[in-house]
């Protein structure tokens, strides 16, 4: 039996002792001791959640096919470990070698969502390693962060010794080697992190200092030293077809979140939706070829047993050779009896035919996402979906069986008025009334509809950076009001609607524009118990807030607040491609109402094709 | 489904970090495992197919076994010896393959055959103490010294327990707690060196666990009954044959030299 961390009492006593054993199918053994390089890799949510994830699973695949570099994993001890850690001082280990995360090279977390930030300092704290990077010396790990969340870093950048900004598979080999050549030099921590920050995509923060002016906002961002890069430009894979993908993914024990091969088709997305952060920090859009994914799907399914596949893209409907790979996807899977799931697609006469193929049309829904109840504000977002569009896919899909459909809306966002929410209630009618139209013998019974609205969080790097974001109070008055008016339509008793509470909301869009001076707010809610912020049974808010009004910090600052076009944002020394100019046409083009087409319709110069690739840039190529 | 398919049975042991993983978790763990291999197995009609396997006696976490069973149904057959190839190649430390049988085609599921299983129950010592990174030894040495002479005390009443005209524990049902007298369901009950060994009854007709033979001696023996501070091993799992003796359930089906389909 393999030594392991934790005692046999303990893991008899704990939840899902599974968790933390390691020992699954496709664990990559290595010998610590006979590697340069040991790189612990973090998701700081719970295991089954972690392991769901395919960027670590990227570059858990991508790391240790290096001879040098041993990657391992660790996931957020549960609370019921967390308690047992503390009291009898074990500190935290990896999964593969079961050994102190303290003693590593590397702590790479990633940074899924803003919600586990408190979360990360469970993993230094319980790790024994200081939670402020200024207090780290050379035998703490270098602690780097990246995903999507380190596209605005500052609210934990004293957390972090670096950050990668960017897509991870195209630096680590300069990081690694930097990182050999200083440690046999016997470099100061300083030093080395000063050497880091000069590759490429790397952000050191403790390499910058900042002001802030009388009311608050940035005054000034700049490096300390003349050699460190002003801007960080962002990474980004271009030959999207020559890039390690891991063809022998982990197959965890327990059932994860994601308990499936899950394959990645395209990156980046040509729709341009204003309120999306994923759109414009992955542009440009990038397709694997069709034959190197087929190829993929029979690997994974292979190697894993897996019996599900799922794609992974941000909208699969826009991938280039999709009926194909589906169809292919239908034949061979369904030989080996291996379910599809696809997600993101487009309800139109083809997808229809694939999901009758791929589902049980009685349990399966439809799944819209207007995320805007009218075309007037739906043409503010630059979400293209018109109502003419859902009505026909929905009655498409009412003669073919379906009688389930599920709407998803946003609230609370820029230039929304009552009636905009009003036609949250109206669009679901109309539907429902378009349903009853049909005569009695060619429909399914009754039909459901499911309505659900998140509030609305401004991000970084989309038109939106500079929008006000709703408060609270009028934010769930307004949901109140949605929430009466459909119990007021003709087929209420047909539609369903819920909304998301407005708390974690708030402190997402605090924390997503927020600056450096946040650490404290997150230090302090941490230490008064903040833990798991993303699961509600743990989320508490009046902690949150006596932490906000211990450092004097006002979350409205971040929230509520309109930037003038002028304003410095924290973010603006990451260059992701497209331009703040671009962003800013967006967001005066959103208050005009006026669309962008999609960058296959049309190029809009965003500025992202300065990276090589793109539709746009294919297309310029060719003519 | 093809009109005709075979039935299998699987015996494995599970053993080592395993023991912290869950019945259904290791059924998918073979499911799956099944998958890579690429063997033939059946599945069951509908939108979301599963493959047709069924585990004879589920083991509680925490408890180890070289006696485990599962049956699976499938549409061609390889040699057993090939089927224990090709299934270890897809295993992890702690589970590994022993034999693959062909059942008689009427043969009954391994689950409601079952009749008893035997174990070894010893004393977790300071080896499965796995600490690494154990602060207080001095804490942890006293505790282990206490819980030694516990279990000393309990060997000291083994020989005796069987003598009593009933063995009463408490016995948690889906319903209540209630005291049921357990000597039915012991068959045998002795020591092997500084080892406790059971044979008891299991399966639908009477269910024995083996926790509830330690309690019992701790009762007997007037220590605290602590469930963490015994390893409970099984050995083999056993049907009733046809002379009415318990048998191994290895002996159900014969071992497969000639696949007829391959």
């Amino acid at each position: 039996m393999s030594r392991l961390a934790l005692s046999d009492e303990i893991l008899m006593g704990i939840e899902k002792p599974a968790r933390y054993i390691g020992n699954e199918f496709n664990m990559v053994r290595k010998n610590p001791d006979e590697v340069d390089i040991r790189f612990c890799m973090c998701f700081p949510d719970v295991y089954e959640i972690g392991m769901s994830h395919l960027g670590i699973q990227i570059l858990y695949d991508t790391f240790n096919r290096r001879e040098d570099v041993y990657c391992e994993r660790v996931y957020s001890p549960w609370p019921d470990l967390d308690k047992v850690m503390r009291v009898k001082d074990i500190p935290l280990f990896s999964l593969e070698t079961q050994s102190p995360v303290k003693d590593f090279d590397f702590l790479g977390i990633t940074l899924q969502y803003e919600m586990c930030y408190t979360n990360i300092l469970q993993v230094l704290e319980l790790s024994q390693i200081p939670i402020y990077a200024n207090e780290r010396d050379m035998d703490a790990p270098i602690v780097i962060g990246g995903g999507p969340c380190s596209y605005n870093p500052e609210p934990i950048a004293d957390f972090f010794d670096a950050f990668y900004i960017g897509e991870g598979e195209t630096r680590y080999d300069e990081v690694f080697e930097c990182y050999k050549r200083m440690k046999t030099s016997g470099c100061s921590r300083e030093e080395l992190l000063h050497e880091l920050s000069k590759i490429p995509g790397i952000y050191v923060p403790s390499m910058y200092k900042c002001t802030y002016n009388d009311d608050g906002t940035l005054a000034l961002f700049e490096p300390i030293h003349d050699d460190v890069p002003k801007t960080v430009t962002k990474e980004v894979v271009m030959d999207f077809n020559d890039v390690h993908y891991p063809e022998k993914p982990l197959v965890p024990f327990i059932q994860v979140t994601q308990d499936r091969v899950t394959l990645e088709i395209m990156r980046g997305c040509i729709r341009g939706c204003r309120f999306c952060q994923a759109g414009m920090i992955y542009r440009p859009t990038r397709q694997k070829d069709v034959k190197l994914i087929e190829d993929y799907a029979l690997k994974m399914i292979s190697s894993t047993g897996h019996e599900e596949i799922s794609l992974s893209s941000l909208s699969s409907s826009d991938y280039g050779c999709l009926k194909e790979f589906t169809y292919f996807l239908i034949e061979e899977m369904g030989n080996q009896h291996v379910n599809i799931s696809l997600p993101s697609l487009r309800i139109d006469a083809f997808s229809l035919d694939v999901m009758k193929k791929v589902q049980d049309i009685k349990k399966s829904s439809l799944t819209f996402a207007p995320e805007a109840g009218t075309q007037r504000l739906r043409d503010v977002i630059n979400k293209g979906l018109t109502e003419e569009v859902i009505l026909n896919g929905a009655m498409q899909a009412f003669y073919g069986g379906w009688n389930k459909v599920k709407f998803y809306f946003m609230l609370g966002l820029p230039t929304e008025t009552m009636e905009d929410a009003e036609g949250i209630p109206a669009l679901c009618e109309r539907v429902a009334k378009a349903y009853y139209d049909i005569p009695k013998d060619q429909r399914n019974g009754k039909i459901s509809i499911t309505a659900s609205s998140s509030f609305f969080v401004p991000k970084p790097f989309t038109p939106f950076q500079w929008a006000a974001m709703l408060d609270p109070e009028t934010y769930i008055e307004r949901a109140h009001h949605v929430k009466d008016t459909f119990r007021q339509q003709l087929n209420a008793r047909s539609l369903r609607y819920t909304y998301h509470e407005s708390y974690v909301s708030v402190l997402e869009g605090v924390f997503a524009r927020g600056d450096r001076r946040l650490s404290k707010v997150i230090y302090d809610a941490y230490k008064s118990g903040c833990i798991f912020d993303a699961w509600t049974d743990f989320f508490d808010n009046d902690k949150w807030m006596e932490a906000f009004e211990k450092n004097g910090i006002v979350k409205e600052f971040y929230t509520t607040r309109e930037r003038s076009e002028d304003e410095l944002f924290p973010w603006d020394f990451i260059d992701i491609g497209v331009t703040k100019n671009f962003l800013l046409s967006e967001w005066k083009k959103a208050k005009q109402e006026i669309v962008t087409p999609n960058c296959r319709e049309k190029c809009s110069g965003c500025g992202a094709a300065k990276f090589g690739g793109g539709v746009c840039f294919e297309r310029q190529k060719k003519d | 489904m093809s009109e005709e398919t075979y039935k299998i049975r699987i015996k494995y042991v599970k053993s080592g970090v395993l023991k912290y993983i869950g019945h259904l978790d290791l059924m998918r763990f073979f499911q799956k495992a099944f998958k890579r291999a690429g063997v033939d197995v059946a599945y069951s009609q509908g939108f979301s197919p599963h493959q047709l396997m069924s585990f004879a006696a589920p083991l509680a976490l925490g408890v180890t076994s070289e006696g485990e069973y599962f049956d699976a149904q499938m549409n061609s057959l390889v040699s057993s010896e090939e089927y224990v190839r090709i299934l270890n190649e897809q295993m992890v430390d702690g589970v590994y393959v022993k034999n693959v049988i062909l059942l008689p085609e009427k043969a009954k599921k391994a689950m409601s055959i079952v009749a008893a299983s035997d174990y070894i129950v010893s004393f977790k010592d300071d080896d499965d103490l796995n600490y690494q990174f154990v602060r207080d030894l001095n804490d942890i040495d006293n505790k282990e010294s206490q819980k030694k002479s516990d279990y000393n005390k309990i060997i000291a009443v083994v020989p005796q327990l069987l003598k009593k005209d009933a063995i009463e524990v408490f016995r948690k049902t889906k319903k209540n707690e209630k005291v049921e007298d357990i000597k039915k369901g012991i068959y045998k009950l002795e020591l092997r060196e500084d080892k406790i060994y059971m044979f008891l009854a299991t399966g639908s007709e009477y269910n024995l666990k083996p926790e509830s033979v330690i309690e019992a001696l701790c009762n007997e023996a007037g220590v605290p009954y602590n469930k963490f501070d015994y390893q409970i091993h099984r050995i083999e799992t056993y049907y009733k044959n046809e002379k009415g003796q318990l048998a191994s359930l290895l002996e159900t089906g014969t071992k497969i030299t000639d696949p007829m389909h391959n």
